[in-house]
């Protein structure tokens, strides 16, 4: 598979995972398959595998944090619950927070995921890791981010490194624009199916082609988000224009794009090619998000909820797409249906530009910007029996209910489509 | 031999959802044991035995990277996980925690109440039902040093020690 050879090459070919991995390994280069110790660049955590799981750990190996500045909290699971132990854990991770000078608190903002590049907290070619599965989304941004437990996160905050096993490397190209009322998350969930629930276990999945090159950046964060549903270590998308000025807006100046970008002639494990414009709606059936199909196969199937919310499906440009079908219509009696945006700053943009508006004008019910459904907390937690259709990214049994619910999967342009409908629906004939 | 006791056999696709159940993930580790994969099997919680093995297919422990999934099996007495493939997160959880974690090509082999002795050092497991010996993939050094060692804290412990 690997095309390099020992001989005397000053320069030797890599992907964008394994330039960002060489960078924190402090070497010139590195292969698929080594394992280098890196150092972080940041660290970020949530309010559930945070302080209340690695406070004891670090207390444990008697040590504090290697470099309080290059730690973020942002909390998302319990905030807004009124129960004991979430109003604890609140407490300690604020506690925590408060006695060491860090990067950045971001307490009950948003989901951590849409809130760390929201604060400038991302740039190309850094080497982040998250305690949160989901936290491939950063490498929308042309970051190598990946999710790691609670005793790693501690082993990270004590030492500042990490061992990684070099990725190889899936090549996602995505050639062509996506028709009306289909999005990113029709991609990923074609993904899944095409190549797996671990289909690039142990993978960097990068996305690149026209299509790629003509998503917005919340687009590309949801090819991100679910590269974990595909098994894979990170997800990442090359930095380009859109990318900087999406930074330069967060406050974040980019200046050494060229160098985080994977070399032509670099060997890639695998390519998938994806024709975008041929692609339909897709929706996953419960209890896999790799359980997709087109959505006529599941046209017509009763739902109970419509849920708008998590770090996949819930940014500005979710919202917008919502808005899109649901404009002058009214969702379908007997039929909850719920938004969730996934920060505070969103809300407050999509309230702004007259979005928000035309969601409750249709029926819905904005909720709290917090993890919510997807983690089966909040409002629209589903009922034993109860069958819901909702933009995040996992539907495994009980997750966002009752174990005796069942949770479909799909792009927010066909939750809203189904919300109108009173049944899975397919979006273009809505817009 | 890192762990001696009965084979619990389960299929594909075993998710940290099923072994660590989000509605108690707030409270503490002993009662979230307890409902370790309810969903799936609701006897099996009450009924592991400490030194018992827990067998699985492929994509064992994929979802969320909640560490609680492999402390909860940790918590009831799993003292060895056998599967062909692993979430990858799951994974280094697991062995951070020190719980012997063997990538098992031919876990298909064994069946529920099978008498196993998992050798981690050798990457075998003996399977005194069967009279079977299944060959692991060999840990990395680094992971096999550190498992010993009790997982990833006392490890680094010794090493900060060390200096």
């Amino acid at each position: 598979m690997s095309a390099h050879k020992n001989d005397a090459v000053t320069h030797m070919s890599m992907n964008l995972a394994e330039k960002i991995l060489a960078h924190a390994a402090r070497r010139d280069s590195v292969r698929p398959g080594e394992i280098v110790s890196c150092h972080v660049d940041l660290a970020m955590m949530h309010d559930s595998s945070g302080p209340r799981r690695i406070a004891p750990k670090l207390e444990e190996l008697g040590v504090d944090v290697w470099d309080p500045g290059k730690i973020v909290i942002i909390t998302d699971h319990f905030v807004g619950e009124t129960d004991t132990h979430s109003i604890q854990i609140q407490e300690l991770t604020r506690q925590w927070a408060s006695r060491r000078t860090l990067g950045g608190y971001h307490e009950a903002q948003g989901i951590c995921h849409v809130v760390l590049p929201e604060r400038g907290h991302l740039r190309p070619g850094m080497f982040v890791v998250g305690g949160d599965s989901h936290s491939t989304t950063g490498g929308a941004f042309g970051c190598f981010m990946t999710g790691i437990g609670a005793t790693d996160m501690a082993g990270v905050l004590a030492t500042g490194t990490i061992w990684m096993r070099v990725p190889e490397t899936l090549r996602v190209r995505v050639n062509g624009v996506l028709g009306p009322g289909v999005a990113a998350k029709d991609i990923i969930l074609f993904l899944c199916r095409s190549i797996g629930i671990n289909g690039a276990g142990y993978m960097a999945a990068e996305y690149t082609g026209s299509g790629v090159d003509a998503m917005t950046m919340d687009e590309r964060m949801v090819l991100a988000n679910m590269a974990v549903e595909l098994g894979a270590k990170c997800g990442i998308v090359a930095a380009d224009d859109t990318t900087r000025d999406w930074l330069a807006a967060a406050g974040v100046s980019v200046d050494d794009m060229d160098r985080w970008q994977s070399d032509d002639d670099a060997a890639v494990a695998r390519e998938i090619t994806i024709d975008a414009a041929g692609l339909a709606p897709q929706v996953a059936a419960p209890h896999s998000p790799e359980n997709s199909a087109a959505v006529d196969v599941h046209a017509g199937t009763a739902i109970d909820q419509a849920y708008i919310g998590a770090c996949t499906g819930a940014k500005l440009d979710d919202l917008h797409m919502v808005a899109r079908v649901v404009d002058g219509k009214r969702v379908a009696d007997g039929v909850r249906f719920f938004v969730a945006p996934a920060s505070v700053r969103i809300t407050r943009q999509a309230e702004e530009d007259g979005t928000l508006a035309k969601l409750r004008a249709a029926g819905a019910s904005i909720l709290e910007s917090r993890c919510g459904a997807c983690i089966g907390l909040g409002a629209a937690r589903l009922g034993a029996g109860e069958v819901g259709i909702s933009s995040s990214s996992r539907n495994f049994q009980g997750r966002m209910g009752d174990s005796a619910s069942s949770t479909y999967l799909s792009s927010p342009y066909t939750v809203a489509a189904s919300a109108i409908a009173g049944c899975i629906a397919d979006p273009r004939e809505y817009l | 031999v890192s762990a001696s006791g009965r084979a619990w056999v389960y299929g594909d696709d075993i998710n940290t959802d099923l072994l660590a159940p989000a509605a108690h993930l707030k409270g503490s580790m002993e009662i979230l044991a307890r409902h370790c994969l309810e969903d799936l099997d609701k006897d099996f919680a009450s009924s592991v035995h400490e030194g018992d093995v827990f067998v699985a297919g492929n994509n064992l422990g994929i979802g969320s990277s909640r560490e609680q999934a492999p402390q909860a099996l940790q918590i009831l007495g799993i003292r060895a996980l056998l599967a062909k493939s692993y979430g990858r997160i799951f994974y280094r959880n697991a062995l951070n925690l020190g719980l012997t974690t063997l990538v098992c090509p031919h876990s298909d082999r064994i069946h529920m109440g099978d008498e196993l002795r998992v050798d981690a050092a050798a990457g075998k497991v003996h399977n005194l039902t069967t009279g079977e010996t299944l060959t692991c993939e060999p840990l990395p050094g680094h992971l096999l040093e550190m498992m010993s060692d009790g997982g990833l804290i006392p490890h680094l412990k010794k090493k900060l020690n060390a200096r």
